[in-house]
């Protein structure tokens, strides 16, 4: 067995590399980044709108607060509902996924015909109704447990929740592709003639077989879950004020376009560095894909 | 063919009986409602309105009731815009909507197709990295940023284009241009993808041992079978231009029926969001059904082809 491994396949492109430079360094910034700013840059200042200088590298907004300060905080919450949605899909993407193509059958066609009407409805429209439904109540829900930290994060946590609960569908879809594919091969066979039951040949067989593609679509389904949480935050039903995420900051930024003045910092920063990040996780998502296609190792 | 529509449609209702019950319990058991004021009226007022409104009784009777109106094509009358049914708000947004939603499909489709062609086509070229870095990019940068930055150079520097509103022809290209861009983007990867699937096969062999130019061989012979699914993704395609058009409407200030979401959420109008979640999946499940039959209708010719 000489054949590259994927991280070694992965390594010999540089683009990719570059990707996942740039995805360490925003995780990292959006960890540490409002620690090492000097104290007070989150704080509301008489210093508004100032443009971009050497103590404010991103300038200040509408309440005098240092523009760079705000990206870093946003750049946590948006990368904590990427992440942690991605991971939620992730479960329930495999698990429907390895169902539907493990059972075969009217099982498979059943679930599949499910997965065709989910990605054909307005997703992110029944999603807003659930998340304005279900919002207040979990609040009432905190404050009866005395869960008095969890009241302030209630919204980011259903917007998880619910992201996590659509974004599955491709996910399911290539892991019963997967599944199907493997099911037909002949260790799977002899693990059934040996008597092995159902859910140890998941585990011990399918499972180990599928991480590689599921890593993949793991990598593509973070910007998705950003993409969607900033789309929410955009139009003011996700992430509420004062905390911010990249969509918030952006709705911002693009009330602030005018004829007049235009505070182009507002919206040019929080845009960059939003959509780099978005750009690295796809790159590497699609560069993945490629170092593990078969196809493509000739 | 009939029995496939006719099993089509079935589900179809059936979609659409369990998104009108959802969001009519979701709206009226979620909490807060535009009758809340900062005093509690006297109970007998409360029951007044709520009578008005046909939110009498239980919950039952009140489900059913709206489900039987809803049937019937009535969507009642909308909480926060006084005295107008949410029939005649749509009936006012939606050709807005409907207009930015088939240009923006237009340019997806045609950009998105023949991107992908040429891509495939100079596969292994700097036209191919090119289109696909640039797809790239399309995807991973949200609407809500080119928008706002398609308005600052177009609109207020350049001064080509009008930055917002409605009413000129030239009032549509901006937005749905914005729109198309990630579906543009997403079509032209499919193409290119099916297109280096179809020209290896062996028919596209014997037409370039038959002489046919490239350019023949490309948009008379593949096009016909590498376009398949594209056909197939339009379904999700109609689905988010849907959703992405609330965007666009907020950022161009237009008119339509997106914005009329966005705000009965924020105001609490459950009429108003059942209506626009109504007509917005009904159009979306009758659009996928429109394009299975003919994703049926285009395979079946080309198995005939084959």
């Amino acid at each position: 067995m000489n054949e590259p491994t994927v991280w070694q396949r992965l390594q010999k492109r540089n683009t990719a590399k570059l990707c996942l430079a740039i995805t360490a360094f925003v995780v990292l910034a959006a960890v540490a980044g409002p620690f090492l700013l000097p104290s007070g840059y989150g704080d509301l200042t008489s210093n508004q709108f100032a443009p971009p200088s050497l103590s404010h590298l991103f300038g200040t907004d509408l309440n005098g607060r240092d523009v760079l300060f705000r990206v870093l905080e946003g750049a946590r919450i948006s990368l904590l509902v990427g992440g942690a949605g991605a991971l939620i899909s992730f479960f329930v993407g495999t698990a429907y996924g390895l169902i539907s193509g493990y059972a075969g059958g009217k099982i498979d066609a059943f679930m599949m015909r499910g997965i065709e009407i989910l990605y054909s409805v307005p997703r992110l429209i029944i999603i807003l109704v659930f998340i304005n439904a279900f919002d207040s109540g979990l609040k009432h829900w905190f404050a009866a447990l005395h869960w008095d930290t969890f009241i302030a994060y209630s919204r980011i946590i259903i917007l998880i929740l619910c992201l996590g609960l659509i974004e599955w569908l491709t996910m399911a879809r290539i892991v019963r592709g997967q599944v199907l594919a493997l099911k037909s091969q002949q260790f799977v066979a002899a693990a059934r003639s040996l008597g092995q039951s159902h859910v140890k040949i998941v585990t011990r067989h399918l499972l180990p077989n599928l991480v590689g593609v599921v890593v993949v679509y793991l990598t593509l389904t973070i910007p998705a879950v950003i993409m969607d949480e900033s789309f929410l935050s955009f139009l003011g039903l996700g992430i509420q004020a004062p905390q911010a995420s990249w969509g918030s900051l952006l709705s911002d930024g693009a009330q602030v376009i005018n004829p007049v003045r235009s505070y182009w910092w507002l919206l040019v920063f929080p845009a960059a560095v939003m959509s780099s990040t978005l750009l690295a996780f796809n790159f590497l998502g699609d560069a993945l894909r490629d170092a593990l296609d078969p196809r493509q190792r000739k | 063919m009939t029995a496939f529509i006719l099993r089509r449609l079935v589900s179809m209702l059936l979609v659409l009986f369990c998104v009108v019950s959802l969001t009519f319990l979701l709206a009226r058991l979620a909490p807060g409602s535009p009758f809340d004021k900062e005093r509690t009226p006297p109970p007998w007022i409360k029951e007044r309105q709520l009578q008005k409104y046909q939110l009498n009784g239980t919950l039952w009777q009140q489900y059913t009731s709206y489900m039987r109106d809803v049937v019937h094509g009535n969507l009642r009358v909308s909480f926060r815009y006084r005295n107008r049914t949410v029939n005649e708000l749509l009936a006012q947004t939606l050709p807005v909507t409907a207009t930015i939603g088939l240009a923006a499909f237009l340019i997806a489709t045609t950009a998105g197709i023949w991107l992908g062609c040429l891509a495939a086509a100079r596969h292994h070229t700097p036209t191919d990295t090119g289109a696909m870095l640039g797809a790239l990019f399309a995807i991973s940068i949200p609407t809500f940023v080119t928008g706002p930055l398609l308005i600052l150079v177009f609109g207020l520097n350049l001064r080509w284009l009008p930055i917002g509103g409605w009413g000129n022809w030239s009032d549509i290209l901006l937005p749905a241009i914005t729109l198309a861009g990630p579906y543009t983007a997403y079509i032209a990867r499919i193409m290119r993808t099916g297109m280096l699937d179809v020209l290896g096969q062996d028919f596209i062999r014997t037409a370039r041992a038959k002489g046919l130019t490239e350019r023949k061989i490309v948009y008379k012979h593949a096009v016909k079978v590498a376009i398949l699914p594209v056909v197939s993704f339009l379904g999700p395609l109609a689905a988010n231009l849907l959703t992405g058009s609330i965007v666009i409407e907020t950022i161009f200030n237009i008119p339509g029926a997106g914005s009329f979401f966005v705000n009965s959420i924020l105001n609490k109008d459950m009429f108003l969001l059942c209506g626009v979640t109504i007509v917005y999946c009904t159009l979306l499940v009758g659009l996928n059904l429109c394009v299975d039959v003919a994703y049926t209708f285009l395979d079946r010719r080309i198995k005939l082809y084959e």
